[in-house]
């Protein structure tokens, strides 16, 4: 203890590759533009300024995927679509990480039919899912904050 | 699953020029994701250069299925779906289907009631256009509109939170009447807000209206006449930028709109920028419609009393044997309609908005179908973008105001 | 509110019954007309050139099944706007590949509308510019609002079968 407190007063932090790396990963992950339905009308209200997403390092949305750590699934994923959800995740470069938000892309919601894809872990491997319909913005902010604690445990071996 | 394919110029041969079949012409996909999309449509465009000649949208990206849904539940448990189909005015949704039930049953909704749903429909018009706002003047490059409005649209979700407990999809509007009646802070909570907001639509005219670089990239973009409008079935602001005055508030007038006094603002030009200032207007005229219905507001009840339909209250199930056989009833089998169809509409922010319902003698809707404003007005893009540059495209999506899932159900 | 001209649905109705053969039926305010599917188009175009309609707000479909004569309802609605009137038509249709002539010439927003009916539930527009499926996927096969196409109802999972539904659900994986 008392050794990093010394250090700590020279300009001295001493941490592990692992930690750093995922500390710089959570603080910085831009998240790309897929609002689908009403679930992006709700990320839209948690990016503007009520409940600001840019202090979690979101500022921006980015719409190409090449450029983007994270996709929030924010909506129904119908048939015709989901093709073009796997296309776009499998664009996305690595590490990358997937939320599902709301009820329709976690499991369906209340459309149980031949049209939407019964959550959207059937397309794309999903990290959080965030309940509800929609959910609040203060509920979508608790489903980033748990990835991010997720990421902070994770192992370098699992995205090298 | 359905896997991708690529869609090649020939299988759309009959709907492109013959220079795209030579190579000469470029078709273009503006594809379902894209940062101004509003939604997921699908465009292709065929360019000579930056000049749009022809564009072929495809739509289905967001096919719910909510009509075949419908036909499953009873009518009770399918006003929920519909909250989801235009999903900006979820009140509005949930209006026409209970103007269409009530109408098809026999139906009486009390005066306070209705007063109460015209309050609740013209803060979603309020909160529909200042959505719009915001996100098409991000993509004309406006930023800071965005941020705006969007302080403006949470002061409505928190008043609609305060009557029914959810910011969007509230399903408040029931058939017969209303869920339950508005809490007390209700009234203090809309005039702060009727006192608050024209400073700040005056605030965004200040940004926008007379902004050069505004003017510039809408006047005389996305040019409509009034006789297309008619031909092609265009309602809602877009029509009545082009000149054409029809508004179902005053035309077919539904839930007491005849007592209120409003204008329906119409320009003359049909091009982006007048219907631009068409839905500023209309944002005004809603204000003053909501302060009167709040001064007359009536007493009484907000749900019609006729226990075929509408569950009793539960303070009368502990006292009378009838109110629980209703309940029972209306709980496990639910109310039976006639074996007819009618048509209900409304003035959605986007247009006319019209339920199409047949019964058939049972408790739950044989057919259901949506008559939405965003897949009538959808169909006139190629109108709207010949022989324009692609970054007017882009504008012109913003301006017609459409929600996908509107137009795909 | 602008005064809606009764004496010209009126009239309407009576043309429209002498010389197609319609049947009328009324219920609360509305009115409407019963017509075979041979004289649809020229009553349309007979109601918009003489009587002022207009506008075709609405062109859908309702299916009977399993009745097969008529399977098929496709319900027009017509609004007149100088006379502020709105009227349904009705077009029975038989068996199970009904084909009907296009309203596309008539009124040109019936394009999208008579694509839609195509896509979920496979009436056939003959003469119609570019009949393919807007909502479902472009190789989709079926008609999904068909009453004997079935609603693909996924098992809902509780505690006593999560576990056998877990096994055969398609996941991603990664």
């Amino acid at each position: 203890m008392g050794l990093e407190q010394k250090t700590a007063q020279m300009g001295v932090v001493t941490t592990t590759l692992e930690q750093m790396v995922n500390w710089a990963r959570t603080r910085s992950m831009w998240p790309m533009l897929f609002g689908l339905a009403c679930c992006a009308i709700e990320m839209m209200a948690a990016q503007a300024s009520s409940y600001d997403l840019s202090r979690f390092g979101m500022e921006l949305m980015r719409a190409s995927p090449r450029q983007s750590d994270l996709m929030i699934v924010a909506g129904r994923v119908s048939r015709k679509m989901a093709p073009v959800l796997r296309l776009l995740y499998d664009q996305m470069p690595e590490p990358k990480w997937v939320i599902a938000m709301g009820d329709c892309a976690s499991c369906g919601g209340i459309f149980n039919n031949y049209a939407i894809v019964q959550g959207v872990d059937e397309v794309v491997p999903v990290d959080v899912y965030v309940a509800g319909c929609p959910p609040r913005p203060e509920g979508l902010i608790h489903g980033i904050l748990t990835l991010h604690d997720k990421v902070q445990k994770e192992k370098l071996t699992k995205w090298a | 699953m359905v896997m991708l394919r690529e869609v090649s110029v020939d299988e759309l041969r009959h709907l492109v020029s013959e220079r795209a079949l030579a190579g000469e012409t470029m078709l273009l996909n503006m594809g379902p994701q894209h940062p101004s999309t509003h939604g997921v449509l699908r465009l292709l465009l065929e360019l000579d250069g930056e000049i749009v000649i022809n564009c072929i949208p495809d739509i289905g990206f967001l096919h719910t299925g909510v009509e075949k849904n419908m036909e499953a539940k009873t009518y009770q448990k399918a006003e929920v779906m519909t909250d989801r189909l235009d999903y900006l005015n979820p009140i509005g949704n949930n209006l026409v289907y209970c103007l269409a039930v009530e109408k098809l049953v026999g139906l009486d909704v009390p005066p306070r009631a209705q007063a109460i749903r015209v309050i609740l429909a013209e803060l979603t018009r309020i909160g529909s256009h200042l959505l719009w706002l915001g996100t098409s003047s991000l993509d004309l490059a406006a930023m800071s509109t965005f941020l705006y409005t969007m302080r403006e649209r949470e002061m409505i979700l928190d008043i609609f939170e305060m009557c029914s407990g959810q910011r969007m999809m509230t399903t408040y509007v029931r058939p017969g009447g209303l869920w339950r009646d508005v809490p007390v802070e209700f009234e203090d909570a809309v005039r702060r807000f009727l006192d608050l907001m024209p400073r700040r639509i005056d605030e965004y005219e200040r940004l926008l209206t007379t902004n050069e670089l505004f003017l510039d990239r809408t006047r005389g973009i996305g040019v409509i006449t009034a006789d297309e409008c008619i031909q092609w079935g265009i309602s809602g602001p877009v029509a009545r930028a082009a000149g054409l005055k029809y508004d179902l508030r005053k035309v077919r007038p539904y839930s007491g709109y005849e007592q209120y006094e409003f204008d329906i603002p119409t320009q003359q030009d049909g091009d982006v920028y007048s219907r631009y200032l068409v839905r500023v207007e209309e944002m005004r005229q809603s204000l003053r419609i909501i302060r009167q219905a709040l001064d007359k507001l009536p007493y009484g009840p907000v749900r019609s009393n006729n226990r075929k339909f509408v569950p009793p209250p539960r303070s009368e199930l502990g006292v009378s044997m009838e109110a629980v056989i209703h309940h029972f009833k209306l709980w496990t089998e639910g109310f039976s309609a006639p074996k007819e169809s009618v048509y209900a509409a409304i003035e959605s922010p986007r247009g006319e908005l019209g339920v199409f319902l047949e019964g058939d003698g049972g408790p739950k809707p044989y057919r259901v179908h949506y008559v939405t404003p965003s897949f009538a007005n959808l169909q006139i893009m190629p109108i709207l973008t010949r022989n324009h540059f692609i970054a007017d495209v882009v504008g012109i999506i913003g301006s017609i105001d459409i929600v996908l899932g509107d137009c795909d159900r | 509110m602008t005064k809606a001209n009764t004496e010209v649905l009126e009239e309407a109705v009576r043309v429209i019954k002498e010389r197609f053969g319609a049947a009328e039926h009324r219920f609360r305010d509305e009115v409407t007309l019963i017509i075979p599917p041979e004289n649809i188009i020229e009553a349309a175009q007979t109601l918009r050139d003489t009587f002022g309609f207009n506008v075709l707000i609405d062109e859908t479909a309702v299916d009977y099944w399993p009745q097969t004569t008529p399977r098929f309802h496709v319900v027009y609605h017509l609004y007149s706007m100088p006379h502020n009137l709105i009227l349904r038509l009705r077009v029975p249709l038989n068996g199970n590949a009904p084909h009907v002539d296009t309203m596309e010439k008539v009124f040109p927003n019936a394009n999208w509308k008579e694509r839609e009916i195509w896509d979920m539930f496979g009436i056939v527009f003959d003469g119609h510019s570019d009949l393919r499926r807007i909502l479902m996927p472009a190789d989709w096969q079926g008609h999904p609002l068909r009453k004997d196409y079935p609603l693909g109802y996924e098992e809902v999972q509780f505690s006593f079968n999560a576990e056998e539904i877990d096994r055969r659900k398609p996941y991603a994986k990664s």
